[in-house]
């Protein structure tokens, strides 16, 4: 009979998962640890890289010793998943003591964090998700990266302007696409513009074509699309491929679909695409030229609006530990975070003081050709833009 | 009723595209017997076979897509030899579990080796856009597609119908035993079919980059769509996955054209009510063996 | 001793409770206050024990795979969610068994599609099962939240008196009592004579059929049990994270259980708990060595799990123990004989 050997072999394996538990590790004191929870495999993989890539580049550059602390960055993968977020948090606050946890691919596993983040008394760096509500649910929560009604009431003043008066909407149907598609309808619509088709895509979409064909038999103006970072090649390809630019249908959106990373892939059916962003990689600034080219050295691809958020959300870290004075205290370190403003690649930016939001230039840009290969150009900018979303309230 | 027929095209297009996908699953699913939810990752080795002879080495596409076909078949045949002939033999629990874990490993690889970014596929500018027949768009590519699949179907069914080698198969198929005590060397004719179906979901995947987009997560995204193709065409020919891609294809463009919101559910409901309707598929053998 | 008795005197002899089991459940319990600062990452292996513990049930006991047991998961984990965030069942106790009978109710109606046909049309009826219903989660994204999931979830104490703290000290506590006293029943189940019956149609369904065990209805009762078990894990899912996303449907997920359950071995109930401890250890380890790359090596040790097979993989984990127990003991009796090949 096995019973009694099974026994034992539970034992063994009992002893090793204890053993395993165990390995703890133990805590520095003159170091600042940044636990990093970023989507590295699944769907959002890409974000997660580019994030992780800017803040590797960042601590390069920039040592990783900042007012006597060693910085220390313990990156855990959550694939997106908003159960994982919660306890990589768990382990990196309890069991590792860091001082901050960045990063956030998604809205759910930045919300998902906040809690703890207030629990723990430690910032939480968004340097990617961006629904608005966000920061309002903890006050620990300081964003990096943008927020969707940022960039897209700006194109909906901007197309009423320019005279465009007909547009069919293509979503993704989760939180930032829902917030990117109600501001911009808000703003188009109080400009006398008509919504002439809807249609939400799910998030995990193989084939956009027969959403295209429904665009096209719509007859717009233009179509507003926002996809997340990533799919943007894959719709612009099929955009070309059912003639929407032939039919004169413009696209027109936030910057997420002219992602730069895949913007040189998409091939010339891009050109002529209007957005507005908070970042192109042809920006035309020293800092950001100096920061492409040494992305571009070190990875042997462009940086998107991703790897920028991650950037800044790194330099920020840095900063206000530089402020506090290399007081690790997580209320101090907020504090020193707010209302901080420095120069980007993305072009000047600053922390809201009352919101922990961040305040940015949006620019409106056309897809146009730079030596030969394929950029957002920006011909237009909007200043210090705050988040739409809180102003109102 | 343009927009019809121009959905008609277009979920034409996409079945056949699923059929040279999945159609080397037909072979081992079907009539091997093997559930070998790792096919998808064949697909993907051949479409980034294809995407990195163009992109980085400036071949033509077109001198590319054989070479996404052979690297596919090598890459089936040295796996066939090494791994999966032991398994023939297994439960399919067994199966599922080795092919899951070969997904995940072929995802993994692909990342590190290429990153994750998606990956296209420079086109020719000749098989870009889309021309008008009397007012129905026809996508270039698309029509492309429709022409190698199409071809390769006829092809395919020739080769099994009427040579030597395709009644050897179909021999090796229904009885090994007997096959083997005639003469026949069925090992050897399980690898090459099993080489020639990883060669043909290469073939697909470097195809399909363009259309459904390339990233290392590709074989988990499409094992379901290449197990309904199988599943509900049964396993007796070629002809009835060939069917069950076009219905796939043209249901799936067309519940998305007419009722965005509904999308996949309307296939999964029908493939469970053809599973319990007929288990072995629409055009399956009435019982297998 | 007629060949009955001696039998029953086995089967009675194996329902015993042996010293190991009940310090595997001290060990269990040890664990809590041994590592106080790691109960989220505790409570999912807690979880994820049950969750293979539900599909031993199917797979180890009847031999019914499947591809798509977090159909059931999910269904506990939505229901356990809605029950909370519109404030129907404000008890979480009582929320939990209804979400799980909500998970039995659909173990039930499908298990009429699943018990018929061959392992390969239940693959493929259990996958497409969970992948309708992640379809319909999607679709249905006023009730679900969609791909954003539910927000705002709040559970109240259970009972009244034991609130869910931040660092997941009660629900842990919660989770491994459901565990417990889930896996007590299982225990009795087994271990009964519907247990033993099933076991008899797992070996050769034609022969059980023969001696008069109604399979169908067998398989179906145990289908349904199973599922109501994975209800449970999902609604547990649902009540210590407060979230409830589409993932919980995901391929995945199921795909992650049967290596769970395999690594553990199959058939003797505590395979899945074992497993559970340690897929999520090696899950861990991976993680830390490589963040990307993780899956690589999980995709590699199943893959290795089974070309080397599990029988002779278990027999090399039990060698240490039975040369102990042949020293020791010297008693023939003892030495394991690995699980068979196969479900």
């Amino acid at each position: 009979m096995f019973v009694q050997a099974r026994k034992l072999s539970r034992w063994m394996l009992g002893a090793i998962a204890v053993g395993t538990l165990a390995l703890a590790p133990a805590r520095a004191e003159d170091s600042f640890k940044i636990g990093l929870i970023l989507p590295m495999t699944g769907g959002q993989a890409s974000t997660g890289k580019q994030i992780d890539n800017a803040i590797k580049l960042y601590m390069q550059q920039h040592g990783d010793t900042i007012a006597g602390k060693k910085i220390e960055v313990i990156l855990k993968d959550d694939a997106a998943l908003p159960d994982k977020t919660k306890t990589a948090a768990q382990e990196l606050i309890v069991s590792e003591k860091v001082n901050a946890i960045a990063g956030f691919g998604v809205t759910p596993a930045a919300l998902a964090a906040a809690p703890l983040a207030t629990q723990g008394k430690i910032p939480e760096i968004v340097m990617a998700a961006g629904t608005s509500i966000i920061t309002e649910k903890s006050p620990y929560i300081v964003r990096t990266s943008f927020t969707l009604p940022q960039s897209s009431t700006i194109i909906g003043d901007w197309a009423v302007k320019n005279g465009i008066k007909k547009v069919a909407t293509l979503t993704s149907d989760y939180a930032p696409g829902n917030d990117a598609l109600t501001s911009f309808k808000e703003h188009f619509a109080a400009g006398g513009g008509e919504i002439v088709e809807e249609v939400k895509v799910p998030l995990a979409n193989p084939d956009f074509a027969p959403f295209l064909q429904r665009m096209k038999d719509a007859k717009p103006d233009a179509m507003f699309v926002f996809v997340p970072a990533g799919q943007g090649g894959n719709f612009m390809k099929q955009y070309a491929e059912r003639g929407l630019d032939k039919a004169g249908i413009k696209v027109i959106g936030p910057g997420d679909v002219m992602d730069d990373d895949l913007l040189n892939g998409m091939g010339d059916a891009a050109l002529g695409a209007v957005t507005a962003h908070i970042y192109s990689a042809a920006h035309p600034s020293q800092a950001n030229k100096d920061f492409v080219a040494a992305y571009k050295k070190a990875f042997g691809n462009r940086p998107g609006f991703m790897a920028v958020g991650g950037y800044d959300g790194i330099h920020l870290i840095y900063e206000a530990l530089k402020k506090t004075g290399g007081k690790t205290d997580g209320d101090a370190l907020v504090a020193a975070m707010k209302g901080m403003k420095w120069e980007s690649p993305r072009g000047p930016i600053s922390i809201d003081p009352d919101t922990r939001d961040i305040v940015q230039n949006v620019y409106i840009r056309k897809v146009g050709k730079v030596d030969g290969e394929l950029y957002n150009v920006e011909f237009e900018t909007f200043e210090a833009v705050k988040d739409p979303g809180k102003v109102k309230k | 009723m343009t927009a019809v027929l121009t959905n008609l095209f277009d979920g034409i297009a996409y079945g056949m595209l699923l059929f040279v996908l999945a159609c080397g699953l037909a072979v081992t699913l079907g009539l091997m017997n093997f559930v070998n939810l790792a096919h998808g990752a064949f697909a993907m080795t051949g479409g980034y076979v294809c995407a990195v002879l163009v992109n980085q080495f400036g071949w033509p596409f077109f001198a590319a897509l054989p070479l996404a076909f052979i690297s596919s078949a090598v890459v089936g045949i040295v796996l066939e030899r090494l791994l999966y002939r032991h398994l023939y033999t297994r439960s399919h629990l067994d199966q599922v579990l080795f092919s899951i874990g070969l997904v995940f490993m072929s995802v993994a690889a692909v990342d590190y080796i290429t990153g994750s970014q998606r990956v296209f596929i420079k086109l020719p500018s000749m098989l870009e856009g889309q021309f008008d027949v009397l007012g129905v768009g026809v996508g270039r590519y698309r029509l492309l597609i429709v022409v190698i699949c199409g071809l390769l179907t006829a092809t395919l069914q020739l080769v099994l119908a009427r040579t030597r080698f395709g009644s050897r198969l179909r021999a090796a198929v229904d009885d090994p035993r007997a096959a083997s005590g005639l003469g026949i060397n069925v090992p050897q004719v399980f690898a090459f079919t099993f080489a020639f179906g990883c060669g043909l979901a290469g073939l697909g995947g470097a195809l399909s980059a363009e259309i459904l987009g390339l990233d290392p997560y590709f074989p988990l995204k499409f094992m379901i769509y290449f197990l309904i193709v199988v599943t509900v065409g049964g396993s007796s020919s070629i002809t009835g996955p060939f069917l069950a891609s076009l219905l796939l294809g043209i249901g799936d463009v067309a519940g998305k054209y007419y009722v965005p919101k509904m999308g996949p559910f309307v296939i999964y409901t029908l493939m469970i009510v053809i599973l319990i309707w007929r288990p072995n598929g629409l055009f399956g053998r009435t019982a297998m063996r | 001793m007629t060949a009955q008795a001696d039998i029953g005197f086995h089967a009675r002899r194996h329902a015993r409770w042996h010293a190991g089991e009940i310090a595997f459940w001290l060990l269990a319990l040890a664990c809590a206050f041994a590592f106080p600062s790691r109960y989220l990452i505790m409570t999912e292996i807690v979880r994820l024990g049950l969750f293979a513990l539900s599909i031993d049930l199917i797979l180890g006991y009847a031999g019914i795979v499947s591809l798509g047991h977090a159909a059931f998961f999910g269904i506990g984990a939505y229901s356990a969610g809605l029950l909370a965030l519109h404030g129907i069942i404000n008890e979480p106790l009582l929320a939990l068994i209804v979400a799980g009978l909500g998970a039995a109710v659909l173990g039930f109606a499908t298990s009429f599609l699943v018990i018929r046909g061959v392992d390969l049309t239940r693959l493929m009826v259990t996958l497409g099962i969970a992948l309708l219903l992640e379809a319909l989660a999607e679709r249905y994204s006023d009730i679900t939240g969609g791909t954003d999931g539910l927000q705002g979830i709040e559970m109240q104490p259970i009972l009244g008196l034991f609130a869910f703290d931040m660092f997941g000290r009660t629900g842990f506590f919660y989770s491994l009592a459901a565990l417990f006293l889930l896996f007590l029943l299982a225990r009795r189940v087994v271990h009964s004579p519907f247990g033993l019956s099933l076991r008899a149609i797992k070996n050769n369904p034609l022969r059980a059929a023969a001696i008069g065990i109604p399979v169908h209805k067998r398989l179906i009762a145990i289908y349904t049990l199973a599922a109501f078990y994975a209800g449970i894990a999902g609604a547990l899912f649902t009540q210590t994270t407060a979230l409830a996303s589409l993932d919980v449907f995901a391929f995945e997920r199921s795909a992650d259980l049967l290596l769970v359950l395999i690594i553990g071995g199959t058939g003797y109930l505590y395979g899945g708990l074992i497993g559970a401890v340690v897929f999520r250890m090696l899950q861990e380890l991976f993680s830390i060595i490589t963040p990307q790359y993780w899956q690589f090596w999980i995709g590699l040790v199943l893959v290795v799990i089974v070309m080397v097979g599990r029988g002779r993989l278990h027999r090399w984990v039990l060698w240490a123990p039975n040369w102990l127990i042949a020293r020791l003991g010297g008693r023939k009796a003892a030495v394991a004989v690995p699980e068979t090949e196969g479900p």
